[in-house]
């Protein structure tokens, strides 16, 4: 064994700068049975980072319900699968791109975006749907508006090009996430069932393909500084973000699909985070079998990089084929149409071994099973949140009116249209619903009668203060969102994001938040079926005092409409009585009302009641199936009064409220924040309630559709255009546009 | 009329357009691959949306150079019928076959939104199923969608007829300055061109993306049927 001259001499120092506990590094000591050379210790500790291993993760992630009888394949695989119908599959995963979107907002957004996309192509789907759930500092920070200016504008310029519609999405702000935004991004494809491709590698002999863009320097250990937590010279680490290339993507897109028409391919796997290491590795040890790759025939961008540095490459738009070997030249001959990169550089092998050469030499030779087997796993110590205290008595300073006009202009309620305005939402033909028409975005699949409903959900507040109830609210959201659109939930993805699982208060959250999402993902019918993990989300202050993150674990979730047309909207109808589904405390702790009005964020978040939630959501659904539902909003952040508005803004008429509920206080009725509610638009408001009662479901009519704003039970109305003037109001003022 | 759809490396609107090519004539519109050299018999060239190559150099600027171009060039030589939407407008305009220019939006950002279109002259086999001064609605999706020529250039066009479409209000009403109703600052809020035969016609917003009702309407269809009548034999 050598390795090449010049670097630097392996010890356990070298070990710990790339991430390796004195621990680890001794395991790896004695899976080697010798020093390893720089690149095995490379490949070593990015695979065995908190990013590729999910070692503090794990154990907990194991406790998710994964199942359901229309579940083809959960996570484990690069994105989750599920039965749609007719043949069909729907593949879809989301992913983080949090610190990368702090040191270079573009392309740190862009790349996320792109990443996410190959896990869904890879799996043999044509990718129909882009969504994204991000967290930004608060808008007085003065990071916030470069970060929101570039992660927005990378999200466009990535899915515009590559001509993926971006249909959906949510935004908050917080100072939370001053030094750390969140970067998460989704994506959702089309397969036929009998057309879904894995990542096993099989096949002693099989030729391994390398096929994409050209491999250089960029993204060296991407992996490891995404596993750790931030501090001032965070900018420094620019040279760790990769540069994406939406165009070569577009391409890889047309020519994988292209390639998966035939039956070439035996295993395929995007070089995503630890690049060309991670899928070499992964297809082999899932496969059980050894690989070999000669490093000499890999596609380079630059002279002279070394094996250290092909293996850890992060280089975007790569793609690792395991091959048919009479398949080879059909294969080559459709990469070169494509004016892509196609080559064989390795094979599979029955030693059981990753064995890398470069320029005559032997680089790295590691023993796969131990490698994936003994990588660490922790069960980290856990401390648990102090109870939310109780919010006491609350009076209402400014009124109703002033109160909703506040709310619709706050950073997390106000108009995302700018920011929507900037993707693409329509490229492909297929978008029912856009941004902003429905509580889920509407996606037709091409050719059949059936519907997508897309959402991403979390409430990183409610997480805060009570880390399982925000748990199970984020699901119930997503569920609802679904729901309101007449569609039939399936299941989720998620993306959790969290602070330092070193810290056993933020380990406490993780884990109360995958038991909340666990309770609610059994009681909805709603499996997980794939995810990521992001940790690490600190900043370090100069000071040295660490500051995590709200605990956030984003929900992508999503539902399929059998007949597509049956699918309704958000906005308010010409006619008809508004109906609000589901039972009302006048639960204010935690709710923006409180925090926008008081300037307090704090008490106990709304309780999550779960058989409430399936009773009104499948009851909600089933009228909408029907027919009897002209148009349907969750009730969320904000409340009833905020949820009217938002409807009348979307839709063409106002509406007259009639008084809230007798022995509430009105600010408690109009903006709790309890859960499990809907308003409806609809014709017949007596046979809804009828049959609302006869299901167990509580509803209570609010008011008619009518007039040209929100008449208020005192008389007063809001104009309409008063409305959109303060919620469009903040984005162009924080940009300045 | 038998339609044909010209994909470059990076063309990313070509299903779309396939969708609404097959709507109104019911037959599936041919697939051209820009390194051909030869048309087959074709009633409409389409140019579609996307970024060819990138759009890495100019918009347009390096699929105005592919190995198809030169017979698309002797296509509209002949008197061929060319349709170029967003990506396929800018190519045209790179290769000559059509005036002008289009530069990065006014707000330096793409722009996808909801655009009223008012139709200029009902002559025009593109347009012969609206009335001059009609409106339709139409999506836009792009970042390079500025129009500008010179002056005269644009007198010429004027003084011609050769405006098929102006970004407009819904009521009809043109505003150059106006950044809800000319929303990415063209010149004269010029959506839309045709080349002195009438036959081949540039603009930037998608009408292939509203020709189902399930999508949101059919304002865009008219533009198809009528290339349908104009050109069926």
């Amino acid at each position: 064994m050598s390795s090449a001259t010049g670097q630097k001499p392996v010890t356990e120092d070298l070990a710990r700068e790339f991430g390796l506990t004195a621990e680890e590094y001794g395991n790896v000591l004695s899976i080697m049975g010798r020093t390893p050379s720089l690149t095995e210790l490379g490949i070593f500790s990015v695979m065995w980072s908190e990013h590729c291993s999910y070692k503090s993760s794990r154990v907990w992630l194991r406790t998710l319900p994964t199942t359901a009888p229309w579940v083809i394949h959960g996570p484990g695989e690069n994105a989750g699968v599920v039965d749609i119908g007719q043949g069909l599959a729907a593949i879809f995963k989301m992913e983080s791109h949090n610190h990368p979107s702090f040191i270079e907002p573009y392309q740190g957004a862009a790349t996320g975006v792109g990443g996410i996309l190959r896990d869904v192509f890879t799996m043999g789907a044509r990718p129909v749907a882009n969504l994204n759930a991000l967290r930004f500092g608060s808008p007085e920070s003065p990071q916030t508006r470069r970060i929101v200016d570039g992660v927005v504008r990378g999200i466009g310029g990535y899915g515009n090009c590559v001509g993926v519609p971006t249909v959906g999405g949510e935004i908050n702000f917080h100072p939370a996430y001053d030094g750390n935004p969140l970067v998460n991004a989704m994506t959702v494809g089309i397969a036929r069932q009998d057309r879904i491709f894995l990542s096993a590698a099989a096949g002693i002999g099989n030729p391994v393909v390398y096929v994409g863009s050209k491999t250089g320097r960029d993204g060296i250990h991407g992996a490891t500084m995404s596993s750790s937590e931030f501090d001032e010279d965070a900018l420094a680490k620019r040279p760790t973000v990769q540069v994406g290339d939406p165009f070569v993507e577009k391409l890889l897109i047309e020519a994988c699909l292209e390639l998966m028409a035939t039956d070439a391919i035996v295993a395929i796997q995007d070089m995503g985070a630890a690049g060309l290491t991670s899928s070499s590795v992964e297809m082999a040890g899932k496969g059980g079998v050894g690989i070999d790759l000669d490093l000499d025939a890999v596609p380079q961008r630059e002279r002279g990089m070394t094996a250290y540095e092909m293996m850890l490459s992060e280089s975007q738009e790569r793609m690792l084929i395991v091959i048919h070997p009479d398949r080879t030249e059909v294969a080559r001959a459709i990469f070169e149409k494509w004016e892509l990169d196609f080559a064989i550089i390795g094979h599979l092998t029955d030693t059981g071994h990753i064995v890398v050469r470069h320029q005559g030499r032997v680089e790295a030779d590691i023993p796969l099973d131990p490698l994936a087997d003994q990588a660490p796993l922790y069960r980290r110590p856990t401390a648990p949140s102090p109870e939310p205290a109780p919010l006491g008595p609350i009076t209402d300073p400014v009124g109703i009116e002033q109160a909703l006009i506040r709310l619709i202009g706050c950073p997390d309620l106000a108009s995302r249209a700018w920011v929507w305005n900037q993707y693409d939402s329509t490229v492909g033909g297929q978008t029912v619903k856009r941004p902003g028409a429905a509580d889920a975005a509407i996606v037709k699949v091409e050719g059949t009668s059936l519907g997508l409903a897309l959402t991403t959900d979390c409430t990183p507040r409610y997480c805060r203060a009570d880390a399982r109830q925000g748990g199970a609210q984020a699901v119930a959201e997503a569920w609802r969102n679904i729901v309101a659109t007449g569609a039939r939930p399936l299941a989720v993805t998620d993306n959790l994001n969290f602070g330092s699982p070193e810290k056993p208060e933020v380990m406490g959250q993780f884990v109360a938040a995958i038991e909340g999402m666990g309770e609610a993902c059994r009681a909805l019918d709603f499996p997980v079926v794939s995810g990521n993990v992001s940790l690490y989300n600190e900043t370090r202050g100069p000071d040295g005092s660490s500051v995590s993150i709200l605990p956030t674990p984003a929900i992508g979730g999503l539902g399929v409409l059998d007949d597509v047309n049956r699918a309704i909207g958000l906005a308010m109808p010409d006619e008809g009585t508004l109906v609000l589904v589901g039972a009302t405390h006048g639960e204010l702790g935690q709710s923006l009302w409180l925090r926008e009005i008081h300037g307090r964020e704090d008490g106990a978040p709304p309780a999550v009641d779960l058989a409430a939630e399936r009773r009104n959501g499948d009851f909600v659904r089933q009228q909408i199936e029907s027919g009897h539902v002209l148009a349907c909003h969750d009730v969320s952040d904000g409340g009833i009064l905020v949820a009217l508005a938002e409807m009348a803004m979307a839709g063409e008429a106002g509406c007259i409220l009639y008084a809230p509920q007798s022995g509430m206080r009105p600010e408690a009725f109009w903006f709790g924040e309890d859960q499990s509610r809907y308003v409806v638009a609809v014709r017949d408001a007596e046979a809804f309630t009828l049959a609302a009662t006869a299901a167990g479901v509580e509803t209570r009519v609010l008011g008619q559709v009518g007039g040209d704003g929100l008449t208020l039970p005192s008389g007063a109305t809001i104009s309409k255009a008063r409305l959109k003037a303060v919620n469009s109001a903040f984005f162009p003022a924080l940009m300045d546009d | 009329m038998k339609a044909g759809i010209v994909v470059f490396p990076g063309t990313n609107r070509e299903r779309d357009m396939a969708i609404a090519l097959r709507v109104v004539t019911g037959r599936e519109p041919v697939m051209i691959w820009h390194g051909e050299t030869d048309l087959p018999d074709l009633d409409l060239v389409v140019l579609p949306g996307g970024f060819s190559y990138g759009d890495y150099l100019r918009c347009g600027a390096m699929a105005a150079h592919a190995p198809i171009m030169p017979a698309i060039r002797r296509f509209a030589e002949a008197g061929g019928h060319i349709l170029g939407v967003c990506n396929g407008f800018q190519i045209l305009t790179e290769a000559g076959l059509l005036p002008g220019a289009l530069l990065r939006n006014g707000a330096l950002r793409f722009l996808s939104q909801d655009c009223h279109l008012r139709v200029e002259r009902d002559d025009t086999p593109f347009t012969r199923r609206w009335k001059a001064g009609d409106v339709f609605r139409a999506p836009m999706a792009h970042g390079d969608g500025n129009y500008i020529a010179d002056d005269a250039t644009i007198r010429e066009l004027e003084d011609s007829g050769r405006i098929a479409f102006r970004y407009s209000r819904p009521d009809g009403r043109v505003d150059e300055g106006d950044r809800q109703t000319n929303p990415n600052g063209s010149v004269r809020a010029i959506a839309g061109v045709l080349s002195a035969n009438l036959r081949i016609c540039g603009m930037m917003p998608h009408p292939e993306d509203l020709v189902d009702p399930l999508m949101g309407g059919e304002d865009g269809k008219p533009l198809f049927e009528g290339l349908v009548e104009a050109l069926v034999r």
